[in-house]
């Protein structure tokens, strides 16, 4: 899978890998009544991507797709079940624990819920302090420097904000909190679970500014996960979608809300309501037919065939590969929406 | 198909034939200088403060709003679901009959007959012990004395109504069984059971995937065309509003800011606090890595509002006028708005203060521009 190296549409800043995720498969076990292992949900199933040094990656999908999980699989928490995820280099799946934890410095995760993510009895101060005592910054005048610059970063006064807890704060403070935290350590990749789904508009623009504003200050690279494609859109560099547990569109932003390849892709696009701003008219969003599949029994071939409007024979017998179609745009379908050689039809079209 | 199709409309209007209808654009609902205050612990906090409009029968009425702005309060009020601690004046009107300070014994008699809710979470609007059709035919026997047997066929023909795949099968099932989108169609179906006038959808599709959304709004607009309900959705997406509203109130700090057709707000934004919150949404539009175009600050706190304009702490255009608070009034046919400052115009639409559309467009075009340059630099 060479084709990070020549992604087309912007080109991020670092040339170096960041992150290889080798088909990663991470299953859990559904338990019956008296804990008996049953049925397997298959959250997670062979993913491979790549990621560069100071890129963003979106990932979207529906609810139940394995974003979080392939997330939590990156970061190995919980180890996934097979595959190789290697992080600068060195496979974090073979990593012992301490080693594994001295990793960890360099990836960090903001979630989503920020009132979820702080201790209501800690001081903003305390909060941001831990990380650089889990890490072992000895010396408390040099944490506290450490702090202030943070939550300078991060746009919140250390004099006003220092002493307060979380529940003085507004969703948005304690959003910011939790980026501090993360960027303490000044890490490399950080993890967005979903990290301004729970913002009204308004903050939510605040803070996707800050994300912006770090990553071209600190050169953070982000995996950001959002089942917003609007927001994805905003942020990444590359986006990838998930449908039940598959990575089934991956290429750069432009080109893929441009051209989706998937037709999963396409019914996503076509479901976000919204305002046209070229003619000023109202986009009515058309909704898929049908509910997603159970990740326990996930139906053979595509899995998203019992969903497809262009499903036949072939997909239920023959699960699509992965290939590339376009300069680093790769998609998993049998019947794409796009092939190179009509490819000028669609951009005469885009345009 | 068709055939099936119509007769299943149909049945579904004889359905809701008993209640009777009126006529389309007949006022069905109008709210006057809405007043909700709670005392808590001594300090007095101002949740609407003095909200106007109306609602013309079968028509889709979006409430927009930030957390906090009021917009569920509001709506509470009318179905007289506020605690004791609230101290409710003003006037909301449906048909003709005065909603604000009907004794409780009267209103338990309205809810759900005339006027029904959706809430946010579906799974905490149902009760996770009971099956889905026992659910149902309770709500059904509540408004009308018709035998056990009876009401759980019109349970069945409810679910039908919101198209729950396998209805009869799902009848028995418990609300764990069922995903998010089937759990909202199901509370939706209770909503319908007591054939209400006005169904008030408090952020019904937040919850949901934008795939799961899209399906329950074209179903609630499906219900709104065939059952000729009326429809507040309270909602904090404006573009949602824009999909599927037919008019649109912008709401903040407990007031109305905006009052217009959709197509007429969306083509010329005047309130600069609608203009923000316009510009802030993520567009599939726009360049990765553009930065927002944000403003400042937080919205107040209600329990210590701003004197004159709630808006005038984070407004740019702001100035000394704003410290009188500006009327909601109707400035042109048809567009209400409360700013002493509209930006926009029907002239000035291309300019640079224009409604947040002219500026998008303008972003777009300029991205374009670019992007040719870029390309011919290339060549």
């Amino acid at each position: 899978m060479t084709m990070t190296r020549e992604a087309g549409g912007r080109r991020p800043t670092g040339e170096r890998l960041l992150l290889e995720v080798r088909n990663v498969v991470q299953e859990f076990a559904v338990r019956g009544p008296g804990g008996v292992k049953g049925a397997k949900v298959h959250a997670v199933s062979d993913v491979s991507f790549d990621m560069r040094a100071g890129e963003t990656l979106g990932v979207v999908g529906e609810t139940g797709s394995g974003k979080s999980t392939l997330a939590r699989s990156v970061i190995q928490a919980p180890r996934p079940k097979s595959g190789e995820v290697r992080f600068l280099g060195t496979d974090l799946m073979k990593l012992g624990r301490r080693a594994l934890t001295e990793a960890r410095r360099q990836m960090q995760m903001v979630y989503q819920d920020p009132f979820g993510s702080l201790d209501p009895r800690w001081k903003v101060m305390e909060l941001v302090e831990e990380p650089l005592l889990g890490y072992g910054v000895r010396s408390a005048a040099k944490r506290r420097e450490r702090v202030c610059e943070l939550l300078d970063l991060v746009g919140m006064d250390p004099g006003v904000f220092g002493k307060r807890r979380p529940h003085e704060l507004s969703g948005g403070q304690c959003q910011r909190v939790a980026i501090a935290r993360a960027i303490a350590l000044n890490p490399a990749l950080i993890v967005c679970d979903e990290a301004v789904a729970s913002l009204d508009v308004l903050i939510q623009a605040q803070v996707l500014n800050l994300f912006e504003r770090l990553r071209t200050e600190l050169g953070l690279s982000y995996l950001f996960i959002s089942h917003d494609l609007a927001l994805v859109k905003q942020v990444s560099d590359r986006v990838a979608v998930m449908h039940l547990g598959q990575l089934v569109e991956i290429g750069p932003s432009d080109d893929l809300y441009r051209r989706p390849l998937h037709p999963y892709t396409s019914a996503l696009l076509n479901s976000i309501p919204g305002l046209d701003p070229a003619t000023g008219r109202v986009r009515r969003p058309a909704a898929p037919k049908g509910e997603p599949p159970s990740p326990i029994n996930p139906p053979s071939g595509c899995r998203f065939r019992t969903r497809c409007p262009l499903a036949q024979a072939r997909c239920e017998q023959q699960a699509p590969p992965m290939r590339e179609l376009f300069p680093g745009h790769q998609v998993a379908c049998h019947f794409p929406l796009a092939q190179p050689g009509t490819a000028t039809a669609n951009h005469a079209e885009a345009d | 198909m068709s055939g099936e199709r119509t007769a299943r409309r149909e049945e579904v209007l004889s359905y809701a034939g008993s209640a009777t209808r009126r006529a389309p654009g007949e006022a069905l609902l109008e709210v006057r200088d809405l007043r909700v205050c709670f005392s808590r612990g001594g300090r007095r906090v101002n949740a609407v403060n003095g909200l106007s409009y109306t609602l013309n029968a079968g028509e889709i009425l979006a409430i927009i709003g930030e957390s906090g702005s009021g917009k569920s309060v509001s709506a509470r009020t009318l179905m007289g679901l506020l605690p004791p601690s609230a101290q409710v004046s003003g006037s909301a009107r449906f048909e003709g009959t005065e909603l604000i300070g009907m004794p409780e014994k009267e209103m338990r008699s309205w809810r759900g007959a005339k006027i029904a809710m959706v809430f946010q979470d579906p799974a905490r609007s149902l009760n996770p012990t009971m099956r889905i059709g026992a659910q149902i035919t309770e709500a059904i026997r509540a408004h009308s004395a018709v035998s056990k047997k009876e009401a759980a066929e019109r349970a069945v023909e409810l679910l039908k109504l919101v198209h729950l795949p396998a209805a009869e099968r799902r009848f028995f099932e418990y609300p764990h069984q069922l995903s998010g989108g089937m759990r909202q169609r199901v509370v939706i179906a209770i909503a319908l059971a007591g054939q209400p006038r006005l169904l008030i959808a408090d952020e019904a599709t937040t919850a949901l995937d934008v795939t799961t959304q899209a399906q329950i709004m074209e179903l609630l607009v499906e219900l709104q065309e065939r059952l000729g309900t009326a429809i507040i959705m309270i909602s904090h997406d404006l573009g949602l509003a824009a999909s599927y509203a037919q008019n649109v109130v912008v709401m903040y700090a407990g007031r109305a800011v905006e009052y217009a057709t959709a197509e007429k707000l969306f083509a010329n934004v005047r309130m600069p606090y609608t203009r923000a919150l316009l510009g802030a949404i993520p567009l599939l539009e726009r360049e990765s890595h553009a930065l927002l175009p944000v403003i400042p600050g937080q919205p107040p706190d209600p329990a210590a509002l701003p004197a004159g304009c709630p808006f005038r702490p984070r407004c740019d255009s702001a100035t000394e006028a704003c410290l009188e608070p500006p009327r909601f009034a109707e400035h042109e046919p048809g567009h209400w708005w409360a700013c002493w400052h509209p930006s926009g115009g029907e002239d000035a639409r291309d300019a640079h203060i224009g409604g947040a559309h002219a500026r998008q467009a303008r972003d777009v075009r300029q991205a374009q521009d670019v992007r040719q340059v870029k390309d011919g630099a290339q060549r």
